[in-house]
């Protein structure tokens, strides 16, 4: 397996790094840690957004603590990073000084948080992926990726556990809900084929064992989904056509937008702490 | 009381003190339990000449961790045992599994009731049953799976019409 870092050409088109940004020197497990980082940083972001906007207390507090294990997923990821590309940097250079086309996070992850009802399916599709995914990740022959996978595996059960109670609420409740419910459904579905999509980097690690094929846990996520919308007499969309791009750093213009708050004190006060 | 053997060094011996003085460290958020009944205190050992306490996070995003590192580094330097090394590891994974009868028994005394045990993972549109903290009731209800920290989850006794934290099973 080659270790060295991918050439530039995986991303033609992406412009010079901007003042102050980091460009990482990404091999194939750097470019799969940073991945995995981004969809748990970005996703957490964006339920952090909710925090003190919630429909109801209850939920606040829920969208802000699956924030939170997202968030220590993330950290846990880029620390990892910084261990294996060993430039001298830490976890919150990747969070803080990433220009937009070097983040590698599912598209699913950025896109708004809509009404509480496109959050909570947002929500459920990623967790019936991710929770099956990672339970087969601690299996990985990396041992920081498998310690991590361990923990994680626990915190998407119980987020799965509760976005699939949401979903039924939605179709059971009012029409409004299920109305509500079913065109997030139709938006979003277009951005889960990326979940079960891998790069060419990242084949050799698969079959040395470091990393899982997510095409492995695809027939567990199909039937969560069947089995979570029947109970709540959701429809399934029809649409087969995916959008992708988003592991490549080809985003769309919601990245932006998110990164400038979330990286806004850093890049106006270069190197502040607490 | 630790029987000390005539071949133990001087390190050993601080060692044996540092447990000591760690396990009694209390975890920040819910201060009747400690590190050492959580779980969370995984072990203190020598390495490399020098003390290291080893603990691991309950959630990946627990934020009590920075607080419970310094509170240890805090009682081990209060008691005169001089300069630790605390590490974070997060394997094995933490379980609730892991935490003692004599934890589980001061939570609930707090008010909290424990988390079941060996429920192993959640279900889906499954809750376990627990027994409300203060009546001992098992007619009770989930009002919030997630509560004031991490750990825990908003329940409500039809019994005794109050509600509780539930340390969830994890």
């Amino acid at each position: 397996m080659s270790i060295n870092p991918a050439p530039e050409s995986q991303s033609p088109q992406a412009p010079a790094a901007s003042p102050g940004s980091v460009r990482v020197a990404e091999t194939p497990l750097v470019r799969f840690a940073l991945g995995r980082a981004d969809d748990a940083l970005i996703l957490g972001h964006r339920l952090s957004e909710w925090c003190g906007h919630a429909p109801m207390l209850e939920e606040d507090m829920a969208l802000a603590n699956m924030a939170l294990d997202l968030i220590g997923q993330a950290r846990v990821l880029y620390s990892y990073v910084a261990e294996l590309e060993g430039a001298g940097r830490g976890e919150d250079d990747y969070a803080y000084l990433r220009d937009v086309r070097c983040y590698r996070n599912l598209l699913l992850h950025e896109q708004p948080n809509g009404d509480f009802a496109q959050t909570m399916v947002r929500q459920f599709l990623y967790a019936a992926f991710v929770d099956p995914y990672w339970r087969a990740l601690v299996g990985s022959s990396d041992a920081t990726l498998s310690a991590l996978a361990a923990k994680a595996e626990k915190e998407s059960a119980y987020h799965l556990r509760h976005a699939s109670e949401w979903m039924v609420r939605f179709g059971q409740g009012t029409d409004e809900s299920r109305e509500r419910a079913q065109a997030a459904l139709d938006y979003l579905w277009r951005f889960t084929g990326e979940m079960f999509a891998v790069d060419a980097g990242e084949r050799p690690l698969i079959d040395a064992g470091v990393t899982v094929d997510p095409e492995t846990v695809r027939q567990t996520w199909n039937d969560t989904v069947a089995q979570v919308l029947a109970r709540a007499g959701l429809t399934r969309p029809a649409q087969e056509w995916m959008q992708s791009g988003g592991r490549d750093g080809h985003h769309s213009e919601h990245l932006g937008h998110l990164l400038s708050d979330l990286q806004y004190m850093q890049r106006a006060f270069p190197g502040a702490t607490w | 009381m630790v029987n000390i053997d005539a071949g133990n060094s001087e390190l050993e011996v601080r060692r044996d003190a540092v447990r000591r003085v760690a396990s009694a460290v209390v975890d920040p958020e819910i201060p009747v339990i400690s590190i050492a009944d959580l779980g969370v205190l995984r072990d203190v050992r020598i390495a490399d000449g020098a003390i290291e306490v080893v603990i691991t996070p309950t959630y990946s995003g627990c934020p009590a961790m920075h607080m419970i590192k310094a509170e240890i580094e805090q009682a081990v330097a209060r008691a005169g045992l001089g300069p630790v090394i605390v590490t974070t590891v997060l394997s094995p994974a933490w379980t609730t599994d892991w935490m003692t009868d004599e934890g589980r028994q001061r939570l609930l005394e707090y008010g909290i009731a424990p988390p079941v045990k060996g429920a192993g993972r959640p279900a889906l549109f499954v809750h376990e049953a627990v027994a409300c903290p203060r009546c001992g009731s098992r007619d009770t209800a989930q009002l919030a799976a997630f509560g004031s920290t991490s750990c825990k989850a908003l329940w409500r006794c039809n019994g005794c019409r109050e509600p509780f934290d539930y340390f969830k099973c994890h």
